[in-house]
């Protein structure tokens, strides 16, 4: 069988940037999480916050490590598998992936040893500042890279010459129309992974009973920010929608699947659409809502697909994608406000009364994941056929390699990345059905413990 | 002054020192990590804690370097990384299992820590080959044919024997006791090689490449050029000697190891890019050629002169933090 090789270098980055994402989705958000631990204890002497920094820390430093690798390889692939791109579009590109690197990546890899190593060789201010840097060092890094991101999705402040970009104005290549919106959108997106690992992490601990007081206080910090920040998401999405329809209208059809342009458009909730017969089967409508929600006027007329003739995204994945990702945005909104309720009315701290909410939260606890998944799948999915939309195609950036070359190192790529995710969620599993005591002590005293217990156990 | 002379001429600059610093620094970390199933149990744990604070950061600098590649010098970036796919894409693995080692040998439980400890070594080995590989494919003009794939494959088993020194000599600095004298025994087998293969590429350079042979063997550069080997074979002879010398090793000089092979390293880059200049790809595109935009590179410019000092200024506190011996600093 014969593979189109530029599918396979679609599904090579595809695979790649999949996996990258997940971990830096969680790190960005968790770092900021970290750093409210780390100031809690700081300033209450808790032990409770002391040990919930220490065990999210590590944790933390898992994901990173995860993160920072599978970083790398993306780096390299825009060479090995996109080199036209970087011909063409590196004059813009280039630089905003060298500020990701000098402000961003030395700030993270460095002070991160501080963070994980350095608490008993730095003062306990110095300690605090490296936590503050590694979360900065994060947040810049999401931020030149989503610049790059939404200048390829609405560029502006270029200009063309023999096929070339050239910057016209920095200012606005960095801060392009779509920036804010996606920059907001998936800064959000990570505090609610972070916020929905810390509830799913903590819930399985008290269901197994390993909880101790943290176990609930970092509960009830997630279910804090799920309450506040689902329904945030809920309308920065909606801001980031009415941006997409400005600027990628063809995206927006196909995340609805309206194949004619019409006044009035109704809203497909489900149906199976049909590229060959330009339709959605047994689609469920609701009367003139498209139109409602993407215009905010009962009749207002929406751009279907027939008006960007060879120039349509497939549509099936992005309708689908879109719908996995807002199912689980309502899903996020409902569980939030529920287990704030629980968590915070009377702080019932039972796990005998809590059962069916612990076991929501641990369900929950990777949702974040595939809702990013999906709201990244609809985003780049939805630009194509174009790499920077409306002027390169993806097609003429590719990388002349045989498909051979291209399927054999796909092929041992998914199955590194799935034997790292096992890996990594076997381990966050065996770190969570550790019992909370070894942790809160000091390395000599945990040294002496297991000295005992060789000698109980021999 | 004409920017676009000069600016080309510094990102080149910072390039060669950027993967300057990538190979001591990361060197040690895969030398150590190739060293690992040599050692006992609790060897292998202070191993890891002598790299543990440093090797994120370390790694950083390959980025740097590739990443100044494709910021400066997008056409020659994209030339590269096509030509190199295979090893590239072999190394990027390499480093994930080495990478992803830290934390899994362990966070997954006991029963785990001898498998991730053997992926940590097999990672380490296998982005060093790579690299070693990439290199001489590099250095020959990534033309592919025999002699360069052969000649590509002689630095691929060399570079490895560079880094086992480095981690050997890290370890030096950083252990004391058994751990302390095993460095010493890996150091003192592994020094012959890496000085045979250093030999073997300065006499092999010039023969698979005409033009790096014009460089160096006509009259009056010849001359001016003999400092070059000249040192490089002193600091070599330097590293033998504190490797064999109780006295040296065991008044806390053992620093001076690291010190020799930094040297080496710097004239043999100096030596690379002497031989390169003004090409990028050697024979096929020149920096000035390869550049990107002026004006992009100035934007880059500005930032990398005020970003580098800082990122230099606090790798230095990390390691000032972090100094004297390894003690068990624990990722679990």
């Amino acid at each position: 069988m014969e593979f189109d090789p530029f599918l396979l270098a679609r599904l090579q980055f595809a695979a790649n940037i999949s996996f990258h994402i997940l971990f830096p989705t969680i790190t960005i958000g968790l770092c900021w999480v970290l750093f409210y631990f780390r100031l809690r204890y700081t300033f209450s002497g808790d032990k409770a916050w002391e040990y919930a920094y220490f065990f999210w820390v590590k944790i933390f430093a898992l994901s990173f490590a995860l993160g920072v690798v599978s970083g790398i390889t993306m780096s390299f692939q825009f060479g090995t598998n996109w080199p036209g791109f970087m011909e063409r579009a590196g004059n813009i590109a280039g630089p905003l992936l060298g500020y990701e690197v000098l402000t961003a990546f030395f700030l993270e890899a460095s002070f991160l040893g501080i963070m994980l190593f350095g608490k008993d060789r730095v003062s306990n201010r110095t300690h605090l500042i490296a936590t503050v840097l590694v979360a900065v060092g994060t947040s810049f890094s999401a931020f030149w890279i989503l610049s790059l991101n939404s200048w390829m999705q609405t560029p502006t402040g270029y200009r063309i010459e023999e096929g070339v970009f050239f910057v016209e104005s920095w200012w606005e290549v960095i801060f392009n129309p779509s920036f804010p919106y996606r920059l907001a959108h998936m800064f959000n997106a990570s505090l609610l992974t972070a916020a929905f690992l810390i509830m799913g992490v903590s819930a399985w601990r008290a269901m197994r009973g390993v909880d101790g007081p943290a176990t609930w206080k970092v509960m009830r910090t997630g279910a804090l920010m799920a309450a506040v920040l689902a329904p945030l998401q809920v309308w920065i999405g909606d801001l980031h929608g009415l941006n997409t329809l400005e600027h990628q209208p063809a995206k927006i059809a196909a995340m609805e699947g309206i194949w004619e342009t019409e006044k009035g458009a109704p809203l497909t909730l489900f149906g199976f659409p049909d590229e060959e017969a330009k339709t959605t089967h047994m689609a469920i409508k609701v009367p003139n809502l498209a139109s409602l929600v993407l215009t905010h006027e009962w009749d207002g007329e929406v751009l279907g697909l027939n008006e960007f003739e060879g120039e349509t995204p497939p549509v099936a994945p992005v309708f689908w994608a879109f719908r996995v990702m807002v199912g689980i945005g309502m899903l996020m909104v409902l569980v939030g406000w529920w287990s704030a309720w629980r968590l915070f009315r009377n702080r019932d701290e039972n796990r005998e009364t809590q059962t069916w909410l612990l076991r929501a939260l641990s369900v929950m606890t990777f949702s974040g994941w595939i809702a990013v998944l999906a709201g990244w799948y609809v985003t780049e999915i939805g630009r194509q056929p174009w790499v920077v939309d409306g002027l390169l195609r993806t097609a003429d950036v590719v990388a002349d390699h045989s498909s051979a070359t291209v399927a054999g190192t796909l092929f041992g790529y998914v199955l590194l990345y799935l034997f790292l995710l096992v890996s990594y969620i076997a381990t966050l599993r065996h770190m969570a059905t550790k019992p909370a005591r070894s942790l809160t002590l000091t390395p000599q005293q945990r040294a002496m413990n297991d000295a005992e217990t060789a000698e109980g156990e021999a | 002054m004409d920017l676009g002379y000069w600016l080309p001429l510094f990102f080149a600059g910072a390039m060669g020192l950027a993967l300057l610093i990538y190979v001591i620094l990361d060197g040690y970390d895969l030398g150590i990590g190739m060293l690992l199933p040599f050692a006992s149990d609790d060897e292998k744990d202070v191993m890891v804690a002598a790299i543990g604070p440093f090797w994120d950061a370390n790694e950083t600098w390959i980025v740097l370097g590739v990443g100044i590649l494709l910021i400066a010098f997008p056409q020659a970036h994209s030339i590269v990384l096509t030509s190199l796919y295979l090893p590239v894409t072999l190394m990027l693995m390499g480093l994930i299992l080495r990478g992803v080692s830290f934390d899994f040998r362990v966070k997954a439980g006991d029963k785990h820590k001898a498998k991730w400890n053997r992926l940590f070594a097999f990672g380490s080995l296998v982005a060093s080959v790579c690299q070693g590989w990439m290199l001489g494919a590099f250095v020959t003009g990534l033309t592919g044919d025999a002699t360069s794939t052969l000649f590509a494959a002689l630095i691929a088993v060399a570079l490895p024997s560079l880094y086992i020194m480095l981690g050997a000599a890290w370890l030096l600095i950083k252990t004391e006791g058994e751990l302390f004298n095993k460095a010493v025994r890996w150091g003192r087998m592994a020094v012959w090689p890496m000085g045979g293969f250093l030999l073997l590429i300065s006499i092999a350079t010039p023969l698979v490449s005409s033009a790096i042979a014009d460089k160096w063997f006509t009259l009056p550069n010849a001359i001016g050029l003999m400092p070059i080997p000249l040192a490089t074979a002193l600091a070599y002879a330097g590293l033998i000697w504190v490797f064999n010398s109780k006295q040296i090793l065991h008044n806390g000089y053992g620093w001076l190891a690291f010190v020799a092979l930094m040297v080496v390293c710097v004239l043999a880059s100096i030596g690379l890019a002497y031989s390169l200049f003004p090409d990028i790809v050697l024979g096929r595109i020149s920096i000035w050629e390869a550049a990107s935009a002026t004006e992009s590179l100035l934007f880059t410019f500005w930032g990398a002169i005020i970003a580098l000092p800082m990122i230099l200024g606090y790798t230095i506190f990390i390691y000032r933090v972090f100094r004297g011996k390894a003690t068990h600093l624990s990722y679990e």
